[in-house]
């Protein structure tokens, strides 16, 4: 039976993972991300989860740890945040270029200096090209839906990648929200066993990662970016499976908020998503004919997605919470990019750059920002392209 | 001149590395690594997993699809040999495989200098593997830079006017200390003593680290054919003991045993005359290096008791 109780956003990744039943989770403590290792260290030394749970030294460690138990043929787990993202960065690009399925969480932390735990995406977006697979829940509902589904699709042959899902520190890490949990055998009949491309537990001779002559070394990275193609088929397949088994859909790599007769879309990522549909609820009841699509899955980004809704808008507003200094917002750069291999005559796209560094934005800082910008196109003139708006009260 | 020891000729290893260890890798002549690898092999066949970071062999195996090992390999970056062999035994525990051994293979670079915290991550955990450091005592594959495993005296091409300044990083002695189940040194120069060792290895459980000396010709500067006989000299000079650490207590290993006594042991000019790394060393260092040999048979007598 499922049962639906109060979670973290920590805790539903954590009973996620023990429905998932890894063999093998490493992992190192980092806030806000510990309460995840934490809960799962307590199912293991109870029984109700068999697993090995290497306890590491480092993050590094804790990724090159499920590296080899992935290659060994175990299905693993490990979850992280900022800091300890960044010191894993060498491994997370192996783990993928070697095409080993495996699951991480990523509690998002805005990266430092100075000394800062609040979330943004700067640690998230920061892993943006290194061939995983990359989701980011809104909820702790969809934390949760989004890690058990990252095991299927990881594990997908058509895939085979590795999947790393974000959710914010505290606002959601932290934060206890009713979450509905499926049951165990319908899981287990939905899951199934382990898959993944090849495996080196001594069975047969094999060698993983050695010296490699720049053609074959081209054509296995040509193979990631034809996975990440097929994995968008397969992440709206696995949403729509797990929608029929579990009751829970979530539209594939983007959510659609009153969309359909949309002048005006802000394109969103993550936790805020929830006050900017507040706002466009508010934005609504005066008029203002305005939806949200957000991004659930940025790699593989869903630009065919976001054509289909951005193509008949007014103008496209891209709420980014992180930003490549020198340029702009991440998210905004793909959009523009994905969005001129539709067409060449854009809408007005325009990035605005806030939230940074875990900052607040209010329902009614979204609504304030997009009724200005909505007023400015509507009266004919130019909203430029680039704001970064430092919220303050 | 005293008389050769004679000893009776020791029986040919086992022939299992026929057919695992292949010709046609792509080492330097002399290279010392194939010589390991053959004893590994007479040891686990193909049921061993080596897993490999930056080093000499990420190279020497071959370039892909080949492979001169018959046997499962993970390369992997840097600084995580220990830490990718602790998932892989997790994993072939987990899947109830018991007849394949994990071993990291590493150089001296990847583990005295940026695999230590996860080397000794590994060992505090006492994860079920082998971590075999074969040191040649710099970093040879990217061009002969010093690690904290050179030498004192040692020319590198980091240290290229004034030679190496500081003493060998010690890193059986550091394992010693994490409390591990087995500790040993050997040379390449003793095949059959590091076979013995690696059967023992292969008979224990938890964490166990062999400290390998492995001369490198275009490295250390000396003639291809001179390998082995360095790797003997470092030996009779006393400045590599081959010993074992298990169960809390040192066993000098037989190879080492005549060198206890001080008068045996060979001048250390000898192992140093015949490489060129060590052609400007001073005879200050000379004796910097002679003192650090008594000191280390010191801390060997003192284990043994
Ligand atoms: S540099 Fe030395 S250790 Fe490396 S392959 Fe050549 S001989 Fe072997």
């Amino acid at each position: 039976m499922p049962m639906k109780i109060a979670l973290t956003g920590n805790y539903a990744v954590a009973y996620a993972v023990k429905l998932a039943k890894p063999q093998v989770i490493a992992a190192y403590p980092i806030t806000p991300q510990t309460p995840v290792v934490e809960k799962l260290s307590e199912f293991v030394e109870s029984g109700e989860l068999k697993a090995q749970m290497i306890r590491v030294e480092s993050e590094h460690s804790a990724l090159a740890a499920c590296l080899g138990a992935a290659l060994a043929g175990a299905r693993v787990f490990t979850a992280t945040s900022s800091q300890g993202l960044l010191y894993m960065h060498e491994i997370i690009h192996w783990a993928s270029r070697v095409r080993a399925p495996m699951v991480m969480a990523v509690v998002s932390r805005t990266i430092n200096a100075p000394w800062n735990i609040w979330p943004d995406h700067s640690d998230f977006l920061d892993q943006r090209d290194a061939g995983w697979v990359m989701a980011y829940a809104m909820d702790n509902q969809e934390a949760f839906d989004l890690t058990l589904q990252a095991f299927k699709i990881s594990e997908d042959p058509e895939v085979y990648l590795p999947v790393m899902v974000g959710l914010e520190g505290f606002v959601l890490g932290h934060t206890a929200m009713p979450v509905e949990i499926p049951d165990e055998k319908d899981v287990d009949a939905w899951l199934g066993e382990r898959r993944q491309p090849y495996v080196v537990d001594g069975s047969e001779p094999i060698g993983v990662g050695g010296l490699t002559w720049p053609e074959d070394t081209e054509d296995m990275f040509y193979g990631i970016q034809q996975a990440m193609e097929r994995a968008k088929s397969a992440i709206k397949r696995v949403d729509a499976e797990y929608g029929k088994l579990f009751g829970r859909s979530y539209g594939g790599l983007i959510q659609c908020y009153r969309c359909e007769d949309a002048k005006y879309i802000a394109v969103s990522m993550g936790a805020w998503s929830g006050e900017l549909m507040e706002s466009v609820n508010m934005l609504r009841d005066e008029g203002y004919p305005i939806g949200v699509a957000r991004i659930r899955f940025y790699r593989p980004f869903p630009h065919e997605d976001l054509w289909e809704v951005a193509r008949s808008a007014r103008a496209v507003f891209v709420f980014d919470r992180a930003i490549s200094f020198g340029s702009w917002g991440q998210i905004y750069a793909d959009l523009v990019a994905g969005l001129l291999l539709h067409t060449n005559k854009l809408p007005p796209v325009m990035d605005i750059v806030t939230g940074i560094a875990g900052v607040h934005v209010s329902a009614e800082d979204f609504y304030a920002m997009i009724k200005k910008l909505i007023e400015k196109v509507e009266s004919g003139h130019n909203i430029g392209y680039f704001e970064w708006v430092r919220v303050r009260r | 001149m005293s008389a050769p020891q004679t000893q009776r000729p020791l029986p040919p290893l086992p022939a299992k590395a026929r057919g695992i260890v292949l010709p046609g890798d792509t080492s330097c002549p002399g290279c010392p690594i194939p010589i390991a690898f053959k004893v590994l092999a007479s040891v686990f066949g193909d049921k061993m997993i080596l897993v490999i970071p930056a080093c000499c062999t990420s190279v020497i195996l071959g370039t892909y699809p080949g492979q001169s090992l018959k046997a499962g390999v993970i390369h992997v970056p840097f600084a995580s040999a220990a830490a990718v062999a602790s998932g892989v035994a997790a994993a072939l525990k987990m899947r109830g495989i018991e007849d394949v051994q994990v071993i990291a293979w590493a150089g001296d670079g990847g583990t005295a200098d940026i695999g230590m915290a996860t080397l000794s991550g590994a060992a505090e955990r006492n994860e079920d593997i082998i971590y075999i450091m074969y040191d040649n005592e710099a970093y040879m594959n990217t061009g002969i830079q010093r690690s904290s495993a050179t030498p004192q005296g040692a020319w590198t091409t980091t240290t290229p006017v004034l030679g190496k300044l500081e003493p060998k990083k010690d890193v059986a002695k550091i394992m010693i200390a994490h409390g591990v189940p087995y500790v040993a040194t050997a040379s390449i120069a003793y095949p059959h003593d590091f076979y013995q060792k690696l059967m023992k290895a292969k008979s224990i459980k938890g964490f166990r680290f062999i400290h390998l000396h492995a001369p490198c010709p275009p490295g250390w500067r000396f003639d291809p054919m001179y390998t082995v006989r360095i790797a003997r000299l470092a030996v009779e000079t006393g400045l590599w003991i081959l010993y074992e650490y298990h169960n809390g207590k040192l066993m000098l290993s037989p190879p080492s045993q005549p060198y206890l006594d001080p008068s045996k042991r060979k001048p250390i000019e000898e192992y140093l005359k015949l490489q060129g790394r060590f052609r400007k060393i001073t005879p200050e260092l000379i004796k910097a290096i002679q003192q650090h040999v008594e000191s280390n048979w010191e801390w060997i007598k003192k284990m043994m008791s």
